[in-house]
């Protein structure tokens, strides 16, 4: 278990390492010239100059992602070109709100997608098996914004139920700030729901067909009991793997939902700081992405060691 | 997003015309590929035709006759600057339609030719390969674009390389996974036996083979393309004003639902959701004739 877990650490960190090289280059070296991007083609040479001085974007390549990773590793992500903050402070507070809403969003999916899974495997084949795995596709396949307009449409405008806007007012209690992250958290539901019904029902399918389930039945356990002993204790397995690894979707899926709801998350701090070319702030809020990314997955691969005895000995899949 | 695919990858062996045919006619009978290929059929013909036989010209602006709501004039209304919204939407599937494809085109290519070679040869270039790999995995798709779009600035052929680029190392895992289920197989020995090359093996032997997973990962892409696309010009970040693209025309009047005015917003999104719907429904359809 200590090595499984040391190994999966290290390569971790290669891959958090290799990300903050991409996103370096894609930000800093693939535009040329930093100034000139953020003046447009239409500014002085003199200023652009200045302007990259400034910045110290006149320096090689090389010592700028030297002295920008020296600066991560520490926890500085440096200042934000367009507010004069410290990166870090910024996203801290954007990070915190995102996390509000995506928790939401996970506690009403989870329970959602595997019921609606299970389900669907118990009567596969059948009508309810269809409506549900093309229903949850086609659901899943349609942008969060799209579903966001029309959620925004029906419930905030045509019902006039619930805000149009996230963000509750300052010193809201816990359940105003439900009630205001509802309908972005809907629209996120929406298109997690698919994925999630689809790996439950085939961890399902697949426990249902197993030796050990046939065993059970044959030995006149009741069905209810087989079910519940055998089939989901071995179905939901799998499906907790995918949980995490759509944390990385749900933060791409927050980009659009908290534009459109005008909430002060990471995604919108990400649009704001493309629009503005605002690269520390770019490269830093991508970063700290990476880093959710992977600890979400790394938490999921020990939750799934840990509950599967055949990992946690040292088997095949680490 | 992407790692539910690797889960679960599809390794089919093809054995010959017979079972190709046999794999047509199934696709041919499934309810939702014939759903799906009806509405992107209408979608097509809106891009081939629209330009040709829309009532009003997608572009021309008329301020006074501004968010005018449907009417028999204006089926769907009119937008902010006046311009008829059944025209934009109609004219607005060419964009989408070309940018997409093609974008998926591009992952497919390279990403085939990046997974036959890791899948193969393993070893020191598979690992280092993968990690690269594993490093973009890590970033969403749209934020990834986000990023790249901004340096480079954004623009159609722009939106194709980095889309294309991004679905690279996606589509690249689900071969390499098709592959290291045939590199060891008898035939791909026999080749190696008879003192081929590495080039013709992968091209001449395994590729004809995993041709199957390939173009369901091509078809399961265009969606994700579509997708992806569709929210970066939302952001603003993919085709560029005037275009009637659909996501564009959503960025530029989702501002005015809360006034009331919903019309310019609500068509471009059902054209999204239809179109994306109807692609996803294709996808189905093949993903299922394949897995028999």
């Amino acid at each position: 278990m200590g090595r499984f877990l040391l190994r999966r650490i290290g390569l971790a960190l290669v891959t958090l390492w290799l990300l903050s090289v991409i996103v370096f280059v894609a930000c800093e070296v693939m535009p040329g010239d930093v100034a000139r991007s953020i003046l447009g083609p239409t500014a002085a040479p003199e200023t652009v100059a200045a302007l990259n001085e400034e910045l110290g974007t006149d320096r090689s390549v090389a010592v700028r992602y030297g002295d920008w990773i020296s600066g991560v590793v520490r926890g500085d992500l440096g200042e934000s070109y367009a507010f004069r903050r410290p990166v870090d402070e910024m996203i801290g507070q954007a990070l915190w709100n995102s996390a509000k809403l995506a928790l939401l969003a996970f506690v009403l999916v989870v329970p959602l997608g595997i019921l609606g899974g299970v389900v669907a495997a118990l009567y596969e084949g059948r009508a309810a098996d269809r409506a549900i795995s093309v229903g949850g596709l086609s659901v899943s396949a349609i942008p969060e914004f799209v579903w966001a307009v029309a959620a925004i449409l029906v419930f905030g405008i045509w019902l006039d139920v619930l805000p149009v806007t996230a963000q509750a007012p300052p010193g809201s209690g816990v359940l105003t700030q439900i009630e205001y992250l509802l309908l972005p958290a809907l629209c996120l539901v929406l298109v997690l729901f698919g994925y999630l019904a689809r790996m439950a029902r085939a961890g399902t399918v697949e426990a249902l067909d197993a030796d050990y389930t046939r065993t059970a039945v044959l030995k006149g356990l009741p069905r209810r009991t087989v079910i519940r002993r055998h089939v989901l204790r071995n179905a939901l397995l799998p499906t907790i793997a995918v949980v995490a690894t759509q944390t990385g979707y749900l933060i791409g899926g927050l980009v659009a939902i908290e534009l459109v709801f005008n909430y002060p998350g990471v995604g919108r701090l990400l649009v704001r700081a493309a629009d503005q070319k605002d690269f520390p702030l770019l490269e830093g809020t991508v970063l700290v992405i990476g880093v959710v990314y992977l600890l979400a997955t790394l938490l999921a691969d020990l939750a799934y060691a840990y509950l599967n005895p055949r990992v946690r000995f040292g088997g095949a899949a680490a | 997003m992407t790692t539910v695919d690797d889960l679960a990858p599809v390794v089919v062996h093809d054995s010959g015309r017979e079972s190709r045919r046999e794999r047509l006619r199934v696709v041919l009978r499934s309810k939702t590929f014939l759903a799906g290929a009806v509405v992107v059929g209408i979608w097509i013909f809106c891009a081939v035709f629209g330009p040709l036989v829309v009532p009003h010209d997608p572009y021309a602006d008329d301020i006074l006759g501004k968010l005018q709501p449907p009417s028999t004039e204006h089926w769907f209304g009119t937008d902010r600057l006046g311009r008829d919204v059944f025209s934009r939407v109609v004219v607005g599937a060419r964009d989408i339609l070309l940018v997409a494809p093609l974008a998926a085109l591009l992952g497919t290519v390279l990403g085939t030719a990046l997974g036959l070679v890791t899948g193969y040869f393993r070893g020191l270039t598979d690992d280092v390969i993968m990690r690269v790999v594993d490093a973009f995995l890590a970033i969403p798709v749209v934020v990834i674009g986000l990023v790249a779009l901004t340096a480079v600035g954004p623009s159609r052929v722009t939106v194709v390389l980095v889309i294309g680029i991004v679905f690279t190392p996606i589509i690249a895992r689900t071969v390499r996974a098709a592959v290291l289920a045939e590199r060891d197989l008898e035939y791909v020995e026999a080749a190696r036996l008879r003192n081929e090359r590495a080039p013709y093996v992968l091209g001449g032997e395994i590729l004809p083979n995993v041709l199957g997973p390939v173009l369901v990962e091509f078809t399961v892409r265009i969606g994700y393309a579509i997708f992806a696309i569709a929210t970066l010009s939302f952001l603003g970040f993919g085709i560029q004003p005037p275009a009637p693209d659909w996501g564009l025309q959503i960025f530029e009047n989702y501002g005015l639902l809360s006034a009331g005015d919903w019309w310019p917003t609500l068509f471009p999104a059902l054209a999204i959701a239809t179109l994306v719907v109807g692609v996803n429904l294709i996808a189905d359809g093949l993903t299922q004739a394949f897995e028999r």
